[in-house]
């Protein structure tokens, strides 16, 4: 049998799948961001008319992963499996949005770097002939996340210069074995590696040796260099992270060039008061299935790597003193 | 297509020279900034509740009475300010300028009610009210019995 597998964590397709459409959806302050107007649809405020933001999450999830479907009028009984993850416990945004959407449906936690998780496996399964038609989205929002993860939201605490904004967003992508559009070429799947960071105000500086790792791995085993990507961009690593797996990389004998970013720098500006940037799964989603698929399909982009970041942790273990696994997967997206 | 080749890739940085690195990239907090604002901001707060003591005295009240009254007022604003959702804009301005005067005690109260009251009045806004100021309460109460015990024991 021949596999379709090169070196230790890649997958490379036969048949590269298709990302027939794209659909972000985000809050007021994202569309007030550089990327404002990439997104297809911003929201007013980040209730929406709902009676709590878990709510309101869960219907903007719906809302990505059916303007995806829309867009690429692909009737849903050709939609053999929906892929879908957020932040919250027992993702619930996911599941209550698949609930309305009515496909088989598969829930994924990947923590933030869910976008580039769902996208991986979705190509998997349409390259190895399991599916026509795989929808893959995220979601998550500011407020949900606060409370899950920090303090009440009208709580008055300063945060950390380290610490970052989740995201109100969702994106959702549909991709396909035929058709037209930006193909999904290559994709590695991550390992969990964790350098024994505890600060939850700092998560770019947990996640940054798994996406260092991850892109380490990915070039070795496509024997690529930075050089051979348009853009390098990791899910929501921030500044501190961002720099810190620039730097990681470089004493591991890669130079990432001026190529390599990040979502969570992309889509606020310094005057957003965001920190070191932002972060949610919701982050790369919206950024990938905007600015960059816009720029993918223009021309600009020719082959991008997206890196999702993700920080396996939980209030729990953060609480009990654990230390904070990351995690990276990296998709390769060829014009 | 399948060439394999032996796991090597790892990064080339230890977990100790890594924490070195995070140490180096992490922004500083802007302590000086901060202190002047916690400073001046929680200076504003007390000043405002020293006018108010003034007033009720003026008004007829005893020093003690005054104080109490005063401190009640000062929780009815902080509570007023959190429920209008300015108190977060100040706390983010001032830091501990703002939660250590008696209406940041107010802020950390109202806050988790307002936050949990979408999971219902008893196991949300009953359970979840003192998630912040729970540690302040169990802490303050205990150290003022320790004290109160010394106190009598000593005369």
């Amino acid at each position: 049998m021949d596999l379709k597998r090169m070196g230790n964590q890649t997958v490379v397709f036969a048949n590269p799948p298709i990302i027939l459409s794209s659909y972000s959806v985000v809050g007021p302050k994202e569309g007030q961001g550089p990327l404002g107007k990439t997104f297809d649809h911003i929201w007013k405020d980040g209730l929406d008319g709902e009676k709590s933001w878990e709510v309101a999450e869960s219907k903007m999830l719906q809302e990505a992963m059916q303007g995806a479907i829309n867009q690429a009028q692909v009737p849903p009984d050709q939609i053999d499996f929906m892929l879908a993850g957020d932040l919250l416990d027992q993702i619930i945004s996911s599941s209550f949005a698949a609930r309305q959407m009515a496909l088989p449906f598969i829930g994924l936690y990947g923590a933030c770097s869910t976008m580039a998780l769902s996208m991986a496996v979705g190509s998997m399964l349409i390259d190895g002939g399991f599916a026509r038609h795989v929808l893959a989205g995220v979601s998550s929002h500011h407020d949900t996340a606060e409370r899950q993860f920090r303090a009440p939201t009208e709580q008055g605490t300063q945060r950390a210069m380290s610490a970052q904004w989740t995201v109100t967003g969702a994106g959702g992508v549909l991709l396909g074995g035929s058709g037209t559009g930006p193909r999904i070429t290559a994709v590695t799947i991550g390992r969990v590696v964790d350098y024994a960071e505890k600060d939850a105000g700092n998560m770019g500086s947990a996640m940054a040796p798994a996406v260092a790792d991850t892109i380490l791995n990915h070039f070795n085993d496509l024997q690529r260099q930075a050089a051979d990507y348009d853009l390098i961009v990791s899910g929501d690593l921030g500044a501190v992270g961002l720099a810190l797996a620039a730097e990681v990389l470089k004493q591991s004998g890669l130079d990432m060039g001026t190529r390599f970013t990040d979502c969570g720098i992309m889509i606020f500006d310094a005057s957003q008061d965001v920190h070191a940037g932002a972060s949610g799964c919701g982050c790369s989603s919206v950024v990938f299935a905007g600015d960059i698929m816009q720029r993918i399909k223009a021309g600009e982009l020719k082959r991008v790597l997206l890196v999702g970041s993700g920080a396996l942790h939980s209030p729990t273990s953060s609480l009990q003193g654990e230390s904070i696994p990351g995690i990276g997967h990296a998709v390769v997206i060829e014009a | 297509m399948a060439k394999q080749t032996l796991r090597k890739p790892t990064i080339a940085v230890t977990p100790q020279d890594y924490k070195t690195l995070v140490q180096q990239y992490t922004p500083k907090p802007t302590i000086l900034k901060n202190v002047l604002r916690a400073f001046g901001v929680g200076g504003v707060i007390c000043a405002i509740g020293q006018v108010i003591i003034n007033l009720f005295v003026l008004g007829g009240l005893t020093g003690i009475e005054a104080s109490t009254a005063a401190t009640a007022t000062m929780i009815f604003l902080g509570a007023l300010l959190t429920g209008l959702g300015i108190y977060d804009e100040i706390g983010k301005f001032a830091g501990a300028g703002s939660i250590v005067p008696v209406t940041g005690f107010a802020n950390s109260i109202v806050a988790p009610a307002m936050e949990f009251k979408r999971e219902g009045y008893v196991l949300g806004v009953g359970a979840k009210l003192f998630t912040v100021a729970g540690p302040v309460l169990v802490y303050g109460i205990t150290t003022s019995i320790v004290v109160g015990i010394a106190y009598f024991l000593l005369h």
